[in-house]
């Protein structure tokens, strides 16, 4: 049966064959950040068709329904619309820091992309610090909105963009003490570690109510951290006209677009990888021949299952609830979320120092 | 007690967030009852709610006769001066002079389709119509008169 990790290591036998390593690895390196930008480039076109399908259907709608069959077109005829246009710069603006605010944007959102395990053995980058590495880099798409709102010389974006700032750095607290959780439990920052700790069981049910718990307080958390409704502040269409991106045009829309899709995969793909298991198969207990029929599944296929799973309630939360207000949307974070996830980081501590868990 | 009140008010929370998404999930899961109208396909068959309000106009009979008895209560009724009313003065076989409407001048143009005129027209004469399609290339075409010409008013409508 095929499976990335063969593929690539067939690859990469052959170029170690062919070359000599050190061109090898080049070699390598330039295809994984080719593969790394095909990603991106598929995961926009889809995660917008698919936001809007859902969208209309949760509303009653039918949805783009021209471009190609049942209007699965419409994304990539919207990206080719948006390639030919004109890419404006006001006159006011910091013209290279508006320019730069996209890119890093989309550097941001690619570089948490390295320690994500996508299917067993298919990895960018193990590294033993994994999750931190995660929460350190998903800081940095502030940055980029900062810039992009301080840059446009315009009072909504530099608005959107402050918004975005607060929001953001209140709410990395609960995101970063709900990982917490399970980094308590597994004893380890390395991700494949903390995949292979759920060999028998997902944490979210292994870790009874408290890690269930902390599961809802990172899908809220970070339904805010990539500013998607209900917390989308930062941009507030009926507000703020759109935010950071009010003078953005052209490609540079589209790449801020792109980012916060992009971002919207990465966390999913982190929940998923840290609460679901990432790739490891439904496995329950000492089933065996459960188990073993659940292994036959590829595990890329239970990691993208799992990621657009969750994607699907993200979208699902963005198409019910109406917006918070900036005062509400502290209280939220501060008052609520914070205390509820420090309490129950406790609980786990003394659930995982008495082997509470199964 | 207010970390009784607070574990109340956090489920209480969310559990109103929940119904809402399960009527959302309603939905998604029962994609058949569409709202949206795919305009320009089905113009044929289109359906337009009872309440609509696409522009005034003055059913007449197949006599061409109209219940309009002149008497300037649309004009006095619309807020921004869309309708206008010139009468003359009939004389009746008795000899007597009566006041009739000579032409009801509408402006679409200006008309924002409040039903003030149609509710306060004492005789019913004039009625909200679903067409609207009403894009032309000279706004001249917008100005419409609403009695027919050599119309007359019906039998018995003071």
């Amino acid at each position: 049966m095929w499976s990335f990790s063969k593929i690539a290591g067939i690859i990469d036998n052959w170029l170690n064959q062919t070359f000599s390593p050190a061109i090898a690895l080049t070699i390598e390196m330039v295809l994984v950040g080719v593969l790394v930008i095909g990603l991106f480039a598929l995961l926009g076109l889809v995660l917008v068709i698919m936001e809007r399908k859902v969208s209309a259907y949760m509303q009653i709608r039918l949805g783009p329904n021209r471009v190609g069959p049942k209007g699965m077109l419409q994304s990539l005829a919207d990206t080719l619309k948006l390639m030919v246009k004109e890419g404006l710069t006001p006159k006011g603006a910091d013209k290279f820091l508006f320019n730069l605010a996209p890119f890093v944007a989309m550097i941001g959102a690619m570089l948490v992309m390295a320690p994500i395990a996508f299917a067993r053995n298919f990895q960018m980058w193990d590294l033993n610090i994994g999750v931190l590495y995660i929460t350190a880099i998903s800081s940095l798409s502030v940055i980029a909105i900062l810039i992009a709102g301080w840059a446009s010389n315009n009072k909504y974006s530099l608005l959107g963009a402050m918004r975005s700032g607060a929001q953001i750095v209140s709410y990395e607290l609960s995101a970063g003490l709900s990982i917490l959780a399970i980094v308590v439990l597994t004893g380890s920052l390395q991700l494949s570690d903390i995949i292979n700790a759920q060999a028998n069981g997902w944490w979210i049910f292994k870790g009874h109510i408290p890690v269930v718990v902390a599961f809802v307080i990172f899908l809220v958390t970070v339904t805010a951290e990539t500013n998607r409704a209900p917390f989308d502040l930062a941009e507030a269409e009926s507000e703020l006209t759109a935010g950071f991106h009010t003078e953005y045009s052209g490609m540079k829309f589209a790449l801020f677009f792109l980012a916060e899709y992009i971002n919207v995969f990465i966390v999913c793909a982190i929940g998923a990888t840290l609460f679901l298991g990432g790739w490891m198969p439904l496995h329950i207990g000492s089933w065996q021949g459960f188990n073993h029929v659940m292994d036959y599944i590829p595990s890329s296929l239970w990691f993208f299952g799992k990621t657009f799973f969750l994607i699907f309630v993200i979208m699902w939360f963005r198409w019910t609830f109406p917006r918070l207000r900036i005062d509400q949307l502290l209280n939220l974070e501060w008052k609520y979320l914070l205390p509820i996830s420090m309490f129950n980081l406790l609980l786990i501590t003394i659930m995982a120092i008495m082997g509470w868990h199964f | 007690m207010f970390l009784k009140d607070y574990c109340k008010e956090v489920l209480g929370a969310v559990q109103s967030l929940l119904t809402g998404m399960k009527r959302t999930g309603y939905y998604f899961t029962h994609h058949k009852e569409i709202i949206t109208q795919q305009y320009p396909d089905n113009k044929d068959t289109l359906v337009l709610p009872e309440r609509f309000r696409g522009e005034v106009i003055m059913p007449h009979n197949e006599m061409n006769e109209h219940r309009c008895t002149g008497c300037t209560a649309c004009e006095l009724a619309c807020p921004n001066g869309t309708i206008k009313v010139i009468t003359k003065f009939d004389i009746t076989p008795e000899g007597k002079k009566k006041k009739a409407v000579d032409k009801l001048v509408y402006h679409l143009e200006m008309c924002t389709l409040c039903n003030l005129c149609v509710s306060s027209c004492p005789s019913d004469a004039i009625k909200m119509e679903q067409t609207f399609e009403h894009s032309v290339y000279d706004r001249k075409l917008l100005t419409k008169v609403l009695n027919k010409p050599g119309s007359k008013i019906m039998e018995g409508i003071e």
